[in-house]
């Protein structure tokens, strides 16, 4: 069970929340090519450590947050703003936390 | 080329003999003293024409059919724990080929149709029983889109039937078809669907592959991939590096990390499946039922105890456990679809990582990297694909282009527009 620290509601059980994917992608300008609107909306880095991603807070103030969860050990170390961004901690592709 | 030591010399390696009634009988007498090794453990040699990295289900029935179908058995299978232990034994099972759209119907009734003659092929008892597998409607609208799957189903020559209430009633008496939430309308059965016994696939297929001449390798991980320019040369595992003309990634959970190794960028993300067992029961469900108003399936094994599962956890993860909140909520689907499993208890529950792909659908494919084959993004139905996508990936590998089953499986049908998206959700991993 994750409990999210939304940011107006306080902590919150993960079933008020619903899971709205990487916040860490850009979206492109409008004028570029087709292949990079391509990687937007397909690509994903899917990382095996820390992931921003978005939260909507559907059963409370049904604001949308900003997450920096690790998808090994579902630590939630950061709660944003929409707007806000926080620093994501780089592990190698192969480090393996458990180790 | 010369094998390395620890294989006894090439051609018939340590074979386990062939398996029958007869010779159960006659191991019997000498008190069952008389069986070897069902597959050899290999060390990797330093070079080979295929490898495989993940010896799952995919990637031991990719090497089987290299060798079987199409004679190249100059492979190895790496596996990074031992064979069995990853999704190939943590899924619920089930093989169907229940599908609504052309291209998803045709790859799965090929593959029932494989595991129709597996056991004879592999010589192993697999304990495929067509049970059959049925989906619940509760809704008139629901009725109307699975008569439309139905039919397209019955058009490429897959079996599917309409059940009304009452049929489904005599069919599994556990249903409660007049729920408080979602009575039942009626079902749609594929009476050629059904389980089978999913540790046993592992050990068939290495089995039959070893037997073939494939090395496969245990406790082996693959930490890096050697490229030059855009060509892929080989593999550094824990057991050092081997070359080889062609790399296989059948890692499904974890392709996006060896995709990485490699430096390509896929259209997958990890999530989350968990599955449960209940304690054993006397025979009470001889059928596979899907719940239509919820997602929960269950099936009932021959030990007896019941096998269900639900939906994904629903965010990215490589956690192989699973959260509470699912667990209630499959919970709550099974009891209001049969009241009568209130009071039993649950035994175990597992989680396994999917590569939940952009679409929903599958990858067989080349890279844009020379020599690199993916076989992947299984989403949460790899299980009753294990003996298409092994045969196609073969296909892939031996002949250099697309088994025409599994050609609209391309990794570039994202780029080119030609997603298959079974469910209509859009390219958003969790809602498939």
């Amino acid at each position: 069970m994750l409990r999210i620290h939304c940011p107006w509601c306080g902590v919150r059980d993960e079933v008020e929340f619903r899971y709205r994917g990487d916040a860490g992608v850009a979206r492109p300008q409008a004028d570029a090519a087709l292949a990079a609107f391509a990687t937007y909306v397909y690509e994903r880095e899917n990382p095996r450590g820390w992931h921003l991603e978005w939260w909507l807070h559907v059963g409370g103030c049904r604001r949308l947050l900003k997450v920096l969860r690790h998808t090994l050990t579902h630590e939630i170390r950061w709660v944003g703003e929409a707007h806000e961004t926080a620093a994501v901690p780089h592990e190698t592709p192969c480090g393996d936390a458990k180790r | 080329m010369a094998k390395s030591d620890s294989n006894p010399p090439s051609g018939r390696r340590t074979s386990s003999g062939r398996y029958s009634g007869w010779r159960l009988f006659l191991e019997g007498l000498k008190g069952q003293r008389g069986w070897s090794r069902a597959w050899a453990k290999a060390r990797p040699r330093s070079r080979y024409r295929v490898v495989i990295v993940g010896g799952g289900g995919h990637g031991l029935a990719t090497a089987f059919y290299l060798a079987s179908e199409y004679r190249i058995n100059d492979v190895a299978v790496l596996e990074r724990g031992p064979i069995g232990l990853g999704n190939v034994g943590r899924n619920t099972t089930i093989i169907r080929s229940n599908y609504f759209l052309p291209e998803n119907i045709r790859f799965y009734e090929f593959s029932l149709k494989l595991w129709e003659g597996l056991e004879r092929e592999l010589n192993f008892n697999t304990m495929v029983s067509q049970r059959g597998t049925l989906n619940l409607y509760h809704t008139e609208a629901q009725r109307d889109l699975f008569t439309r799957r139905a039919n397209m189903m019955r058009l490429l020559g897959a079996d599917a039937e309409q059940l009304s209430r009452e049929a489904v009633k005599e069919l599994v008496p556990l249903v409660d078809l007049d729920n408080g939430r979602y009575p039942v309308l009626g079902g749609f059965l594929q009476r050629r669907g059904g389980t089978v016994r999913h540790d046993a696939v592992a050990w068939g297929y290495a089995r039959a592959a070893c037997e073939a001449g494939v090395d496969i390798v245990e406790h082996c991980e693959v930490t890096g991939i050697r490229r030059e320019g855009e060509r892929v040369l080989g593999v550094e595992t824990t057991q050092g590096p081997i070359a080889a003309d062609t790399v296989c990634l059948a890692v499904a959970g974890h392709t996006s990390r060896l995709g990485a190794l490699a430096g390509l960028a896929l259209p997958i993300e990890s999530h989350v499946l968990q599955a449960f067992v209940s304690e054993a029961l006397k025979p009470v469900l001889d059928v596979v039922v899907t719940y239509g108003a919820g997602h929960f399936y269950v099936s009932q094994s021959d030990k007896g105890g019941l096998v269900f599962g639900g939906a994904i956890d629903g965010y990215n993860s490589y956690g192989q456990r699973g959260a509470l909140p699912m667990a209630e909520e499959v919970a709550a689907a099974a009891v209001t679809l049969m009241p009568a499993l209130a009071r039993v208890k649950v035994l175990r529950q597992w989680g396994g990582v999917m590569d939940m792909t952009m679409d929903g659908s599958p990858i067989i494919s080349k890279t844009p990297l020379a020599g690199l084959i993916v076989n992947g993004g299984w989403c949460y139905g790899g299980f009753k694909a294990i003996p298409a996508g092994g045969l196609t990936t073969a296909h892939l590998i031996a002949c250099d282009m697309p088994h025409p089953a599994a050609a609209h499986l391309s990794l570039d049908r994202f780029h080119g527009g030609r997603t298959l998206d079974e469910r209509g959700a859009g390219p958003f991993p969790y809602a498939h």
